[in-house]
């Protein structure tokens, strides 16, 4: 019998095994946190053993702030300033918010973003987005009694570039590193694909609180890629709230125009709760205290439906749309997964399975898949899974393109391209002896520029004067694997140059949210230059650990100069990584990442030619 | 294995207009598999940055091949024969008389039904170019002829995008 091995105190045989990764699922109604223990991916619950956390944050009166059900149950007696569904605002103008006048906070634009104004000032969506991953992160290492490694964050597939930007932010801020924002239908396949272990054509129907989003996804050997997607941004099971509220309203005779933010919150409480009634059983009642009264309206299935119908409608709608992009049949698809706690209502079960002519998946927590999903990819790409066991194949919701003459959008990347992409075109000037370039980039569909989202613009100076359509202006796209665009522009005969990472037009600045950092946000327990301090001494860890298991693995790729020269490397990473002097870890950590670069590229060369040969096999 | 050998070479795939999309889509798994940057995530910035270059090489190679056009035109340039669609618009008098038509059947098209059946014979009509196509390149060897036909299906393209349009406003509205 071979005994089993027991470690020195505070090392682990394996680095890796000690790497806690989670996945996050940041909705809008409500966040979960999952990670795989035991080898089993789980949520977490908190204290009093609950696993949902009301996306909510409340500022009440007498300072301080409350987060996730305290903040819910807020809403009832200081709507005003207990705000939530926020996610809605994350990167989006005031005039962006479908119904903005109905929410119960008011909403302050502000340069990048939207703010809600509440008593404690104006707070940003990345600030209470950081507010809710804080308290997961918290939650989490409470649980592992362990400082986290990373998450994954899951985002609507159709989340454009500003909305990916902001969740990052709100991570940072939060203090989690993010390993990689996933789109949240492709995690529920992630969960349920591992699940069920079956291969083949997928439909995720995601119905959340404020997001629809529907994905096509094909499932071969362990790797999982992104056919087509699309869907809604702005429309969720809080439209269908507000729509029976209204509804409710109209029958007891109050005109829901009158309301104050209060009544108004009530109102929709109310009809949350009878729409979720309505699930199981086939008539309740809706209860409200309206302007000092308690009013009840008697609700069957049949009016729910009524309401919902339009709805619903319209998520089909995108589902056929998306069928027609990936140019498949509705029973081409083997599997339809619900997501989302909206698709409990039977309406949308019947619709969706009337659509696809076969019955929906529905055995999975379609509140809990997500974030179940998130933490299996977490973990993989902590590096704990089994190597090749998992790969996703993500793709871009929307087109990526250029502004030019006449407001006309031209298209660099095209939308459902996977992802990472680089794309590079050509565009010339206009007039004779023009010497710069206002390139502005913007996402969407529609043919002009008005009609899509402005991303950012940037300028390119210094082109020498030549006559109108001579010279070669190269721009160039690049979307990270995380979704996210930046943007360079290049004249091919000079070679000057401009370019811009699209954040600080649309999300928020870097210093904005070094300001934030430094204001002590979700960092109470320490100041600023600690947190640095330990942050880079994380990172050389990381790095120190990573090339040290490549050159173990891969050493014979390097002659013996090289290796000479990263084991250098190495000593003086770790040596300057004993010290306080953050910044010097920082520059250690660079010129060790810059020194590796050339082993980095042979050992992918490695990958690639290993990838050859497996093939060759195969086919012998 | 370097990022600027061609496409083919990439995917370990003779430079043919034939192609077997099984076996480029399997191809296209293997490669991302051994460059996608989420199997460096444990890794230092360097990994993560040449995983991304690769991992950017390897779908830009596999969006040109699957398309048979994209695949065509980069054969033809491969071949020395670069398309330069804007510069060469000179077409054969019947292929205009063609498009003439199919541009005022769509003006006429009253409906989807209508949109669907022209878009039907249309494709009909473009997989038959295709064809030839295959001949031209891969039997032939006549890349200059092979380049025409490739901007003439690139009108066909362009005419079958405005199709879909108008079915999506018609499916849609």
């Amino acid at each position: 019998m071979a005994l089993l091995q027991i470690s020195e105190p505070g090392q682990a045989p394996d680095p890796h095994q000690r790497r806690i990764a989670v996945g996050i699922d940041l909705g809008t109604t409500n966040s979960l946190v999952a990670a795989v223990r035991h080898g089993v991916a789980e949520c977490l619950p908190d204290e009093q053993g609950r696993l949902l956390l009301p996306s909510a944050v409340h500022y009440p009166e007498g300072g301080g702030r409350r987060i996730g059900h305290e903040a819910l149950a807020a809403q009832a007696t200081d709507a005003a300033h207990a705000v939530a569904s926020f996610k809605r605002l994350m990167g989006r103008r005031r005039a962006d918010v479908a119904g903005a006048d109905k929410l119960p906070y008011e909403l302050v634009d502000q340069p990048g973003m939207v703010a809600v104004a509440t008593r404690a000032g104006l707070k940003s969506p990345v600030e209470l987005s950081a507010e809710i991953l804080a308290t997961l992160r918290q939650r989490a290492e409470d649980s592992f009694d362990s400082e986290l490694h990373g998450a994954v964050i899951t985002v609507p597939a159709y989340f454009d570039d500003a909305q990916r930007q902001a969740t990052k932010d709100a991570a940072e801020l939060a203090g989690l590193n993010v390993l990689r924002l996933i789109s949240e239908p492709t995690a529920a396949a992630v969960a349920y694909g591992l699940d069920h272990g079956s291969e083949g054509l997928y439909a995720v129907y995601d119905l959340g609180g404020g997001t629809f989003d529907i994905s096509l996804l094909r499932l071969t050997k362990g790797v999982f890629e992104v056919v087509a997607t699309g869907g809604d941004a702005a429309l969720g099971g809080d439209d269908i709230d507000h729509a029976l509220a209204d509804w409710a309203l109209a029958q007891a005779d109050i005109d829901a125009a009158t309301l104050n933010a209060q009544d108004r919150r009530s109102a929709l409480i109310a009809a949350r709760a009878t729409k979720e009634a309505l699930s199981d059983a086939a008539t309740t009642e809706w209860r409200a205290t309206v302007a000092g009264r308690d009013v009840r309206v008697a609700v069957g299935r049949a009016q729910l439906d009524a309401v919902a119908t339009p709805l619903v409608e319209r998520t089909l709608l995108a589902v056929r749309k998306v069928l027609r992009d990936a140019k498949v049949a509705a029973d081409e698809v083997q599997g339809v997964v619900m997501v989302g706690g909206s698709t409990r209502m039977p309406l949308v079960r019947d619709r969706v399975s009337a659509l696809f002519g076969r019955p929906v998946l529905t055995d999975v927590n379609p509140d809990e898949v997500v974030a179940i999903g998130a933490a299996i990819q977490a973990n993989a790409l902590a590096g704990n899974a089994q190597d090749g066991e998992l790969l996703l194949l993500d793709v871009i919701a929307l087109s990526l393109g250029l502004e030019t003459m006449g407001g006309l959008v031209e298209r660099v990347i095209e939308r459902n391209s996977t992802i990472p992409v680089a794309k590079a075109q050509d565009f010339t000037t206009f007039k004779d002896g023009q010497t710069a370039m206002a390139i502005h980039v913007v996402q969407g569909e529609r043919e002009l520029v008005a009609d899509c989202r402005s991303l950012a613009r940037f300028e390119l100076r210094g082109i020498p004067p030549m006559a109108a359509g001579a010279a070669r202006i190269r721009v160039t796209f690049q979307v990270d694997a995380d979704g996210l665009l930046s943007v360079s522009a290049r004249e091919l005969g000079s070679g000057v140059e401009a370019s811009v990472a699209v954040k600080p037009s649309y999300g928020l600045a870097d210093e904005q949210i070094a300001q934030m950092l430094k204001d002590g946000f979700a960092h109470a327990e320490g100041d600023m230059a600690a947190r640095k301090l330990r942050e880079a001494r994380v990172e050389a860890e990381r790095m120190l650990l990573a090339t040290r298991a490549a050159l173990a693995a891969d050493g014979a790729l390097v002659d013996a100069a090289e290796r000479q020269a990263i084991e250098a490397l190495l000593q003086a990473t770790e040596h300057t990584a004993r010290g306080d002097d953050a910044d010097a870890i920082d520059a250690a950590v660079k010129a060790l990442a810059e020194g590796t670069e050339g082993f980095a590229a042979a050992r992918m060369n490695e990958g690639i030619r290993r990838a050859l040969a497996g093939r060759s096999l195969d086919q012998i | 294995m370097n990022l600027s050998d061609d496409d083919f070479t990439l995917f370990g795939l003779p430079p043919r207009q034939a192609l077997d999309r099984a076996a480029l889509d399997a191809r296209r798994r293997e490669l991302q598999a051994a460059t996608h940057p989420d199997r460096f995530a444990a890794e230092g910035a360097a990994a993560q940055r040449v995983a991304m270059q690769w991992s950017v090489r390897v779908n830009e190679a596999w969006q040109r091949l699957k398309d048979p056009l994209s695949r065509a035109a980069y054969l033809c340039e491969q071949r020395g024969v670069p398309i330069n669609a804007e510069n060469n618009t000179a077409m054969p008098r019947e292929f205009l008389l063609q498009q003439m038509a199919w541009r005022e059947a769509l003006d006429d098209a009253d409906g989807a039904a209508a949109v669907q059946a022209l878009d039907d014979t249309v494709a009909a009509e473009e997989r038959a170019m295709q064809a030839r196509l295959v001949a031209l390149l891969d039997e032939q060897g006549d890349t200059a002829a092979a380049a025409a036909q490739v901007r003439a299906l690139m009108f066909v393209t362009r005419f079958r995008e405005a199709l879909a349009q108008r079915l999506e406003r018609l499916l849609s509205a």
